[in-house]
């Protein structure tokens, strides 16, 4: 029930006074109310629920914590190899 | 699509799984509290993949399951009447009722209407002004910023024709509430992410504090599921009972400012029965004074009508993690997704209809080869 699905604002507009948007989501557009988001613009991502922005998707972080992931690990590996022949 | 497909990537699933059995010394119990979570975790077979001594229990995370039979008897009512358009989120519908549901009063002539968010039910409600327009507002905290703002558009609009039952339940509530069970095994909580979208963190820095229990915002794909399990045992293994945010590219420590205020202005906290579980103090939210006039409860004149839940039906054993899914008499057979005995086998985000749905089921064999 609580899906929300991160979306890419295209195009932004002023329906009686709300701010709406048409967002992508993967080639499927949606209008999307911004009335709780006034920090997103167009090119922005935002997680959308039951029509609503309810939040703008940190894209900085999203990077950061796939690198995260990456990371995990890596060091014990490298750590437990036997040291490379010269 | 973006920001879906990378947290599905099963070679860093993989790298997780790996942290998850090298932390892991003993047995831990874990509580997701949050029906999409379930669901991923069945989907992706998370549950089966993670080593025998990480136990997850699926808990109350489906506003669709929890919401009590009265309130469900309330809707039936309402949307029976000839002068009513009875919108409604599509989950809502097959939820059984004491003889009937939303989908029975529809076929036998109501007008009910499936909606994908509430502003189309004030829509409805604009373009049909001979007709009373109710929308059931049920949910967690992540639906309550879009149901309240159909209420505010409303009142804005003058639009006399719209009322909304409301049936929202808050997360913190039914997580103290687990806590404060002497029968509770939950040794750590994975948080619904959206939830927190919306409200922020603190609100379970109390709860964390009071009873040292590691509380982990956690997202839906399965390296956000994955990688709220890993935190929530390294937490248990070194004996810290945190908050901590897994879930960093859709939640901010204050939840969306934005949001609250207005929720602050359309909802106040009221004492909400759980189907399954029961009442939960201070566990729901209601329209406030200012917004009375929209309350579909005083307009049709339901909110005395009661009902008592039938008592056959263990899903409040499986939402408090008293028993498994399968381990109910009733599962797949008498209670199917087609033939639900409760609420928690009608929607796809229940731990019943997931354990079905996914076949954690042991298939009974017949003849056995030597």
């Amino acid at each position: 029930m609580c899906l929300g699905i991160p979306g890419r604002v295209q195009e932004v507009y002023e329906a009686r006074g709300t701010r709406m948007a048409v967002a992508d989501f993967g080639g499927v557009t949606k209008t999307v109310c911004l009335a709780y988001v006034p920090e997103v613009g167009v090119g922005d991502y935002t997680i959308v629920h039951a029509g609503f922005a309810i939040t703008r998707l940190d894209e900085a972080s999203a990077v950061e914590t796939l690198r995260m992931f990456a990371e995990l690990g890596m060091l014990e590996s490298e750590l437990g190899q036997d040291e490379p022949v010269p | 699509m973006k920001y879906l497909d990378e947290f599905q990537d099963p070679v860093l699933a993989g790298r997780l799984f790996a942290e998850i059995d090298a932390a892991v010394t003993r047995p831990w119990a874990l509580m997701e509290v949050c029906g999409g979570q379930t669901h991923s975790i069945m989907r992706n077979g998370i549950d089966q993949l993670l080593p025998d001594t990480v136990e997850l229990i699926h808990g109350p995370g489906c506003p669709v399951c929890v919401t009590p039979l009265e309130m469900i008897e309330r809707a039936l009512e309402i949307a029976s009447r000839p002068d009513v358009v009875f919108c409604s989120f599509g989950d809502m519908l097959r939820v059984p009722g004491r003889d009937r549901d939303l989908f029975g009063v529809k076929a036998s002539g109501g007008d009910v209407r499936i909606v994908y968010s509430p502003l189309d039910a004030v829509a409805v409600a604009e373009a049909e002004p001979d007709r009373q327009v109710v929308f059931f507002g049920v949910g967690f905290e992540t639906t309550a910023p879009a149901n309240a703002m159909a209420v505010v558009q409303a009142r804005d609009r003058g639009l006399a024709n719209f009322s909304m039952l409301v049936s929202h339940v808050l997360v913190p509530p039914a997580i103290e509430a687990i806590l404060s069970s002497p029968t509770s095994r939950v040794n750590g909580f994975l948080a619904a992410g959206h939830v927190c979208s919306v409200m922020g963190t603190g609100q379970y820095e109390p709860l964390a504090d009071r009873y040292h229990v590691p509380i982990v915002v956690t997202g839906f794909e399965p390296l956000d599921v994955l990688d709220g399990i890993r935190r929530c045992i390294l937490q248990l293994e070194e004996g810290r009972g945190e908050v901590e945010n897994a879930y960093a590219r859709a939640v901010q420590v204050g939840g969306n400012p934005v949001a609250k205020a207005v929720l602050a202005e359309v909802f106040e906290v009221c004492d909400r029965s759980w189907r399954g579980i029961g009442l939960i103090p201070g566990s729901g939210w209601r329209l406030t004074p200012a917004f009375a006039d929209f309350d579909a409860e005083r307009r049709f004149d339901v909110g005395d009508l009661t009902a008592e839940e039938p008592t056959e039906c263990r899903a409040g054993e499986v939402l408090q993690g008293m028993i498994k899914p399968d381990q109910c008499e009733w599962f797949g057979t008498t209670c199917t997704p087609r033939t639900p005995m409760g609420a928690t086998m009608v929607s796809s985000e229940g731990a019943c209809a997931a354990y079905h749905q996914y076949r954690r089921v042991d298939t009974p064999v017949s003849v056995r080869r030597g």
